[in-house]
């Protein structure tokens, strides 16, 4: 890979100064909500309301605990991460074999197949918010994992394919050919020879599958109601019911950052590299 | 010219997909259709209403109201976001753990759950708690955005921008990553200046990934509903009381379904027919590209 380095990217010139003053001010603009959350989050609850300050005075993890031995609490947690991962492994399952066909064969109805799973991923939730109720009732899936994975799959798998469409078709078509007169058959070359290939591309696709079935909440929480219930429904409902606890709303907050924070830290090379690769 | 071979077997490799999807958008989008043409009067009770519904909707004025806030907020956020994207992706570091840390912090606000991003924000504006609320207050302007329309709407609209320009900055460093050190090398020896590099290797480059950023910021900023839910609930008034704010208030609020329907489909439609324009801009670029 090479690594793009130009006069406007890396500037030694007078200009380098105020350039990186504009990234600083972006920064802190970026970093200080989430900086107010945590400071909030350790804050027993009588100061916060009590006067304004920069710096918590007295630093407390009370939040914390409550949140972690609540089973309400973090029963939340564990549904959230249930239905990411599950949704995670269907959208790249069903998606790696369709990418792989758009982006090696042209067949019967390719481009509209294609433009009409992208209308699924421009569709906006709120529409299917009423007949998904009614759909995974019917079936009698309310409040299970696998109906929030199923319904998040909505928008998940189009954009898996769009994505891992464009990582295929930058491996050239000759490998598949060679693989082929060399006697491998379909299914051991797609995962013993092409898969590897191509993984940069599956880490990107898997980052947008759990990025965007992490933050969704509309639809997850149409869809449970006590046993799949999502952590940022669980955070609504209780804080309602008891009063306004901005420490313990805070707490929750941060922990819902953590995951996300951690899955970043993981793909961030493939981030970088990966997008450049890929046509997206 | 297309070179891939014509084989409509790989209908099979895209079977799963299809019926994946087509079970969760087909089916429910038959529903809404079903309900948008007929009154629903008992459980087993229905009548035939033709477009009885479609007019009532379209002739709403809360809807016109609605759709206009949308269109100006869509339009707000874009102009926003694209530069200010830019911006950044061409100052963020290229090379070493800063590069690794600031994509890491810059996509840190993606990851999180949207009605957290609402949370956030109403931790960090209330005007008694918040660190902006009271900075802005102290600097002598009144601000408070559960009562003030203008605030409410300034809040939600920066709030975006906080939320949402990490992916046009992601998507921008991307298509910069991949220009070619030759091309700078070219430029350095003609003497380019910094907008010459900009404007004529920069900006091309970046065509395809800032249409899709655009696309996405502008169906995103569509179909905005958790964020403005959780900090200002629509309002103060109706304010910030956008598309789906709208949708869900007659849905799930009124209970009214012909009207809901109708509304969800026309909703639909409108944002079927913009992505189809820039779907068609997309593959029409890049069979120019190709040639």
């Amino acid at each position: 890979m090479s690594t793009a380095k130009g006069p406007a990217l890396n500037p030694s010139t007078g200009r380098f100064r105020k350039r990186h003053i504009g990234l600083i001010v972006y920064f802190v603009f970026l970093l200080l909500p989430i900086y107010w959350l945590i400071a909030m989050s350790v804050r027993p609850n009588q100061e916060i309301l009590s006067g304004f300050d920069l710096f918590p005075r007295t630093i407390t993890f009370a939040n914390y605990v409550t949140i972690f031995t609540d089973p309400s609490w973090y029963t939340g947690y564990l549904n959230s991460i249930q239905y990411v991962a599950l949704n995670t492994l269907i959208s790249l399952s069903v998606a790696l074999p369709a990418a792989y066909a758009f982006s090696r064969y042209r067949f019967l109805g390719d481009k509209h197949m294609f433009f009409w799973l992208l209308t699924n991923r421009m569709a906006p939730p709120a529409v299917f918010l009423l007949p998904f109720f009614q759909l995974y009732s019917t079936f009698g899936l309310i409040d299970t994992h696998i109906a929030v994975a199923l319904a998040h799959c909505l928008f998940n798998v189009p954009l898996a394919v769009w994505i891992l469409e464009g990582f295929m078709s930058g491996v050239p078509r000759e490998i598949d050919e060679t693989a082929y007169i060399d006697g491998y058959s379909f299914p051991r070359f797609f995962l013993t020879i092409f898969l590897p290939l191509i993984r940069a591309g599956i880490g990107v696709t898997a980052f947008f599958c759990f990025m965007f079935s992490w933050v969704e909440l509309l639809l997850a929480r149409t869809l449970t109601s006590v046993d799949a219930k999502p952590i940022a429904a669980t955070m609504t409902r209780t804080v309602s019911a008891a009063g306004m606890d901005w420490g313990l709303l805070a707490a929750a907050g941060v922990l819902t950052i953590v995951p996300g924070a951690l899955v970043i830290w993981f793909v961030r090379n493939y981030i970088a590299k990966g997008f450049a690769l890929g046509r997206v | 010219m297309d070179k891939r071979p014509y084989d409509n077997k790989a209908w099979l490799l895209v079977l799963p997909v299809f019926l994946i999807v087509a079970i969760s958008a087909i089916i429910p989008l038959m529903t809404v259709v079903n309900y948008s043409v007929q009154d629903v009067l008992g459980p087993f009770q229905r009548v035939f209403v033709g477009t009885e519904w479609f007019e009532q909707v379209l002739n709403d004025d809360r809807l016109h109201g609605a759709f206009l806030r949308q269109l100006i907020f869509s339009g707000c956020v874009l102009l926003i976001q694209i530069p200010l994207g830019i911006a950044v992706a061409l100052t963020m570091p290229v090379k070493g753990w800063q590069s690794s840390l600031c994509l890491v912090l810059v996509a840190l606000p993606l990851l999180i759950p949207w009605n957290v991003v609402g949370t956030i924000w109403q931790l960090y504006a209330r005007p008694d708690i918040g660190l902006a609320g009271v900075a802005v207050n102290s600097l002598g302007i009144p601000y408070n955005y559960t009562s003030s329309a203008f605030d409410a709407w300034l809040t939600v609209l920066i709030m975006d921008v906080w939320h949402w320009t990490p992916l046009v900055i992601l998507l921008c460093y991307a298509g910069l990553r991949s220009i070619p050190e030759a091309f700078y090398q070219a430029a350095k020896i003609d003497g380019a200046s910094a907008w010459a590099v900009f404007r004529y290797i920069q900006l091309p480059k970046m065509r395809r990934v800032l249409t899709i950023a655009i696309l996405l910021r502008f169906m995103d900023s569509f179909m905005i509903y958790t964020e403005p839910f959780v900090l200002t609930g629509g309002g103060p008034g109706n304010a910030t009381t956008f598309l789906s704010q709208f949708l869900a208030q007659i849905a799930v609020g009124q209970f009214d379904l012909g009207p809901a329907a109708a509304f969800s489909l026309i909703y639909f439609l409108v944002i079927l027919l913009l992505s189809w324009i820039f779907y068609t801009y997309i593959t029409h670029t890049d069979r120019e590209d190709a040639r």
